[in-house]
């Protein structure tokens, strides 16, 4: 019998026959990995199941490429949390659905599973939307997609950069920019460090990172990108230029 | 070689929630045995079900009339509307006996996960329903998972606009419930929702 134990995130959970569930971990050791849950429909289980949830995991298989199965505790009820605030809830299903989707299964990914932890943390304060932006980029890198935000790629002023290439993933400067700079995405300052943020920012932000996942991670699956990322970014391009209270979204 | 027409029964019987292929056949020998009293009767009304049991058009509860009984009954209060995801939501509220308005029932909820989106909800008359001068209030009757609440959240934005009223189910600590046995998200629920005592 192969078994172990883990801290773990929970990504995702479906139905599996009438009683049991397809659980996704995010695990700190072990990547993401699924396993059957007995009873995970059940009304003991269904609120640990929640997206988000952290738990301490136990799972065993005859074999290692078994589904196995798992046995879930509720360590941190993270889901609760956002349950009453629409844009951190979408924040939450967003990040959930990207997990489970961009991350290779069993793979061990101790940055993405930490970098996840600090989301859920980061949804509590009040900047929480930067930090999301955030996220995203640290997943990109995680998958082997990093974006190129350290130098111009065309040779211009460090200081000054202000647009990421479509194709390449990489900044450009404003000056070496400005020809093209319909056709580049613009760069957030507080990505680079050189900005306070702000709904402006943050949409700049998640349309920068939506092209490079759907680019990606989503086209290559022929999957749209989730329906909660999408109202998240709405949420932002609605909103009012810099200066506003986005924080209260 | 085709299945015989017991082994037919037994695979449809064992396709429904709760039974498997043992208890589907200890169900199909007890309706074999018992074909006055109970294998006739229920081929009826299993038969009648099937010809006349349909969605109503109205608010998506299954019935043998259209409109149902719940939108054409003229007791019921007609400036509350309830919003459920499932047919057995609405059936749970009856029960209890809590509301006496109207219902609307979604067809499930949105899901980032299983890529639901408003189209594949019961959406289009909700939207034509709530613009009825009559509707003073819409109860958000939805789950307290993140599915549910993403939900319940999408339509108060949406119906924001109207003159309506719009509110959703308290949570917190179920009756009999005791602290120590709750799990961390409905204490979470709970103590957000308190209320003067």
């Amino acid at each position: 019998m192969i078994e172990w134990r883990d801290e773990a995130f929970v990504l995702a959970a479906r139905p599996h026959g009438e009683t049991a569930a397809v659980v996704q971990l995010l695990t700190r050791e072990h990547g993401r990995h699924a396993g059957l849950l007995p009873g995970g429909q059940g009304t003991r289980q269904r609120p640990v199941l929640q997206p988000g949830n952290g738990v301490a995991a136990y799972w065993r298989a005859r074999l290692a490429d078994h589904l196995g199965t798992l046995t879930l505790e509720l360590t941190d009820a993270h889901a609760a949390r956002f349950l009453a605030d629409p844009a951190r809830l979408d924040a939450l299903s967003s990040a959930s659905a990207i997990a489970e989707a961009a991350l290779p299964e069993r793979e061990a990914q101790p940055g993405a599973y930490e970098g996840f932890a600090a989301l859920l943390a980061a949804l509590r304060a009040s900047a929480w939307a930067e930090s999301y932006v955030q996220w995203e980029v640290l997943m990109l890198r995680a998958l082997g997609f990093g974006l190129d935000l350290a130098q111009c790629a065309a040779g211009g002023d460090n200081n000054q950069l202000a647009y990421v290439s479509p194709r390449t993933g990489r900044a450009v400067s404003l000056a070496a920019g400005e020809p093209y700079k319909e056709r580049l995405l613009p760069l957030p300052g507080f990505l680079i460090g050189r900005g306070g943020g702000g709904p402006l920012e943050v949409a700049q932000g998640l349309r920068l990172t939506a092209h490079f996942l759907e680019k990606h991670v989503f086209h290559p699956q022929d999957r749209p990108l989730p329906a909660a990322r999408g109202r998240l970014a709405r949420r932002f391009e609605q909103q009012p230029s810099e200066g506003s209270e986005h924080n209260g979204l | 070689m085709a299945p015989s027409e017991i082994d037919r029964l037994i695979q449809q019987l064992a396709r429904l929630p709760g039974l498997g292929p043992r208890s589907a056949r200890r169900t199909a020998l007890y309706l074999l045995q018992r074909r006055e009293q109970s294998l006739l009767p229920l081929a009826e009304a299993l038969s009648r079900a099937a010809e006349r049991i349909r969605p109503c058009h109205v608010c998506g509860n299954l019935d043998d009339s259209d409109p149902c009984r719940i939108c054409r009954d003229r007791e019921r209060d007609l400036s509350a509307l309830c919003v459920v995801e499932e047919v057995g939501d609405l059936w749970a509220l009856e029960r209890s006996g809590a509301f006496k308005g109207h219902y609307h029932v979604l067809g499930g909820c949105l899901s980032a996960l299983d890529g639901r989106g408003p189209e594949q909800l019961n959406l289009d008359s909700l939207w034509q329903r709530a613009r009825d001068p009559a509707v003073k209030e819409i109860v958000l009757a939805l789950s307290a998972t993140v599915d549910g609440q993403t939900t319940a959240h999408y339509l108060a934005e949406r119906l924001a606009g109207l003159p309506v009223q719009v509110t959703r189910l308290g949570q917190g600590v179920p009756v009999g419930g005791d602290l120590d046995y709750l799990d961390d998200g409905t204490l979470l629920a709970a103590f957000s929702a308190r209320r003067p005592a």
